[in-house]
């Protein structure tokens, strides 16, 4: 974004302006400030700094483009595209409570249709939530696609069972199934969403093909745990990195890429059906060092 | 038993045993280890700084504390300085002589806002025999009046609601009129969640709050937050000056050194923890414990006790 541009060419005037004693006590202090979190933030740090000593890497400008090609380096892991060529490609989306997985789906159901002419179908398997149904239903509207609901408080699994049912019957192009927000170290929520993904597998052997974890940037060192419990339950394939709006950074999913080796690959910058973007390592590097 | 911090500071100074004082070089190893400690549990940066700086001078301005070992020296000065800053207990919240008494909940999307709506009302009735409205005045968000209107219900209270098409300021001022008019003793006012940059919003806060001229107005912040706890806090803090905070989402597992941010920060005390998605699962918030929870040590004063 505009803002973004506006200060990372700020940063680039601050952080290794002068380099003294306090230039890698700066950098840390940025780094830190973003949640990338002591471990991840030394690993940095201290390459950056040992190529800076020995001369490999000389200079403020060269140092910027270093350390921001380190961070990018870390960003970057496995697959960062979801692969939509299963028929129908079926995508759950899992996630601590209020995180944004279900405005998440509003935007990528929207997304899908409008952008890549896909034909979607919503599964409402948070069936706990208070009005969680009623929330889905009304991105189902805003997205125009159609949406698979049971009553609330019934099963999770066997919404998504028949959301997937429906899908394939109906040949849409894109399933996606909408589960209840829930805590990591509740165990019997996990197992429940372990269950809720076999029930999906035995309507569709392969699916669920994605499995989207939400991650709020606000979120601290709490998030590596979330990311680590979630990907035992269900594996889990990408974080979409939601309310990138704000003013947090979302260094988590830097330390989360790189303890875990789970890709970003989605970014959520607002609430309206427009806010998702695929996630892009070099401007989030960027803008993670940006003052 | 011993916990991360404790254990750490106790290794850290175990050739200090028997030698009864600190050195500065000991007491620079053990802050070493705390600022770590508190950086993994989100405590901000810059109130980390501090907080390491207070500790530092009274680790090395203490005597010998009696049969103390060095490492639970540490411990004890730490804790002590954690609790203090957490600040006293809880004091909920005061009634207006002059009922209803107003309640503003505010926070970031998916903070915890309206649980928390539902979870209060809850608790005034049960433990004031209070009779509690609530106010729908979230116009936004898809759903979150049809949510209010159900947990609130849930909750006993009367759900005071106009749909969406009406402006937030304008629902929230009818609300106060039909609690005054239906003599509720207190009314909770629902709202939409904001980003503390969202101009539009914040401003939308500011009128809300001038309209019912709320007796407490409350942050609901995440337990799971980072270090942008303290821009949030201090930017609603500068725009509606809130009274208190709830710690929302306390049943995971994440340290909270976002309420040590918020408290240093802003002054202002927690004065509630939320520990599930049930309405009952809402609670008076103990500074003691919280400052435990964020170093990660589950009995501090036993351990103490012990020595
Ligand atoms: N500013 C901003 N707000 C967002 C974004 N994504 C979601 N939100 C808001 O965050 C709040 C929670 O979003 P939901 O989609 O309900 O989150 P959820 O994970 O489905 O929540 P539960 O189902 O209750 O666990 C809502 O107010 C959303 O409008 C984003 O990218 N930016
Ligand atoms: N585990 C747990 N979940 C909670 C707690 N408080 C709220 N939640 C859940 O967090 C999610 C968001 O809660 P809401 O009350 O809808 O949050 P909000 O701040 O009103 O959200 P917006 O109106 O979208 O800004 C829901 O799934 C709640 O059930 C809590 O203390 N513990
Ligand atoms: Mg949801
Ligand atoms: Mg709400």
């Amino acid at each position: 974004s505009k803002t973004r541009e506006a200060l990372t060419s700020e940063i680039q005037a601050t952080l290794f302006d002068t380099l003294d004693e306090e230039t890698w006590e700066r950098l840390e202090e940025a780094l830190i400030m973003a949640d990338v979190g002591a471990r991840t933030t030394a690993g940095v740090v201290g390459q950056l700094e040992q190529e800076a000593t020995s001369g490999q890497v000389e200079g403020g400008p060269a140092l910027q483009e270093r350390l921001i090609e380190l961070l990018a380096g870390i960003a970057k892991t496995g697959t960062d595209t979801i692969d939509l060529r299963h028929e129908p490609t079926v995508i759950m989306a899992v996630g601590v409570n209020g995180t944004g997985k279900t405005t998440t789906i509003g935007k990528l159901a929207w997304h899908l249709q409008r952008e890549l002419g896909k034909t979607v179908l919503l599964g409402a398997a948070d069936t706990f939530r208070a009005a969680a149904v009623e929330q889905l239903t009304r991105w189902a509207e805003r997205a125009g696609c159609d949406i698979v609901t049971g009553p609330e408080g019934s099963d999770p699994g066997a919404v998504a069972f028949d959301a997937v049912a429906q899908g394939r019957e109906r040949g849409v192009d894109v399933v996606i199934i909408d589960t209840a927000g829930r805590l990591h170290n509740q165990e019997d929520l996990m197992n429940e969403l372990a269950k809720v993904r076999r029930v999906i597998g035995k309507q569709m052997p392969d699916a669920p093909h994605e499995t989207l974890l939400t991650i709020d940037s606000t979120t601290g060192q709490n998030g590596v745990r979330q990311a680590k419990l979630f990907s035992e339950a269900v594996p889990v394939d990408g974080i979409v990195l939601t309310k990138l709006d704000g003013t947090a950074k979302g260094g988590i999913a830097l330390a989360i890429a790189g303890e875990l080796q789970i890709p970003v690959k989605l970014i959520g910058i607002g609430e309206t059906l427009e806010d998702l973007r695929p996630f892009d390592a070099d401007d989030f590097a960027r803008a993670l060092v940006a003052p | 038993m011993f916990d991360a911090l404790a254990e750490k500071l106790q290794e850290t100074l175990s050739d200090v045993r028997g030698r009864g004082t600190l050195t500065e070089d000991d007491v620079n190893k053990a802050m070493r280890e705390i600022r770590l400690a508190l950086l993994e549990a989100d405590v901000n940066f810059k109130v980390v700084k501090q907080f390491t700086q207070t500790v530092k001078e009274r680790c090395l301005g203490a005597g010998v504390l009696g049969q103390l070992n060095p490492g639970q020296q540490v411990v004890k000065i730490v804790n002590e300085e954690l609790t203090a800053l957490m600040g006293g207990s809880s004091a909920g919240i005061t009634f207006s002589p002059r009922p209803p008494t107003v309640v503003l909940m505010a926070g970031l999307q998916g903070s915890g806002k309206t649980t928390a709506t539902a979870k209060l009302a809850r608790h005034l009735k049960e433990a004031h025999g209070s009779s509690v409205a609530v106010a729908a005045c979230d116009v936004y968000r898809p759903a979150a009046v049809e949510q209010l209107v159900k947990v609130g219900t849930q909750a006993g209270a009367a759900v005071y609601e106009q749909g969406t098409d009406k402006d937030p300021v304008d629902i929230a001022r009818w609300a106060l009129d039909r609690a005054k008019t239906e003599g509720k003793d207190v009314l909770i006012v629902d709202t939409s969640g904001r980003l503390h940059i969202d101009e539009r919003l914040m401003q939308e806060l500011k009128d809300i709050r001038k309209a019912v001229k709320p007796h407490a107005i409350l942050l609901v912040v995440d337990a799971m937050t980072g270090q942008d706890a303290v821009n949030v806090s201090e930017q609603f803090a500068e725009a509606v000056d809130f009274d208190g905070v709830v710690m929302s989402k306390l049943d995971g597992d994440a340290r909270g050194g976002a309420a040590l941010s918020v408290k240093a920060v802003t002054g202002k005390p927690i004065l509630f923890a939320s520990v599930g998605e049930k309405l009952d699962q809402f609670e008076p918030f103990h500074p003691d414990r919280m400052a435990q929870r964020i170093l990660g040590m589950g009995d501090v004063l036993s351990l103490i006790e012990k020595a």
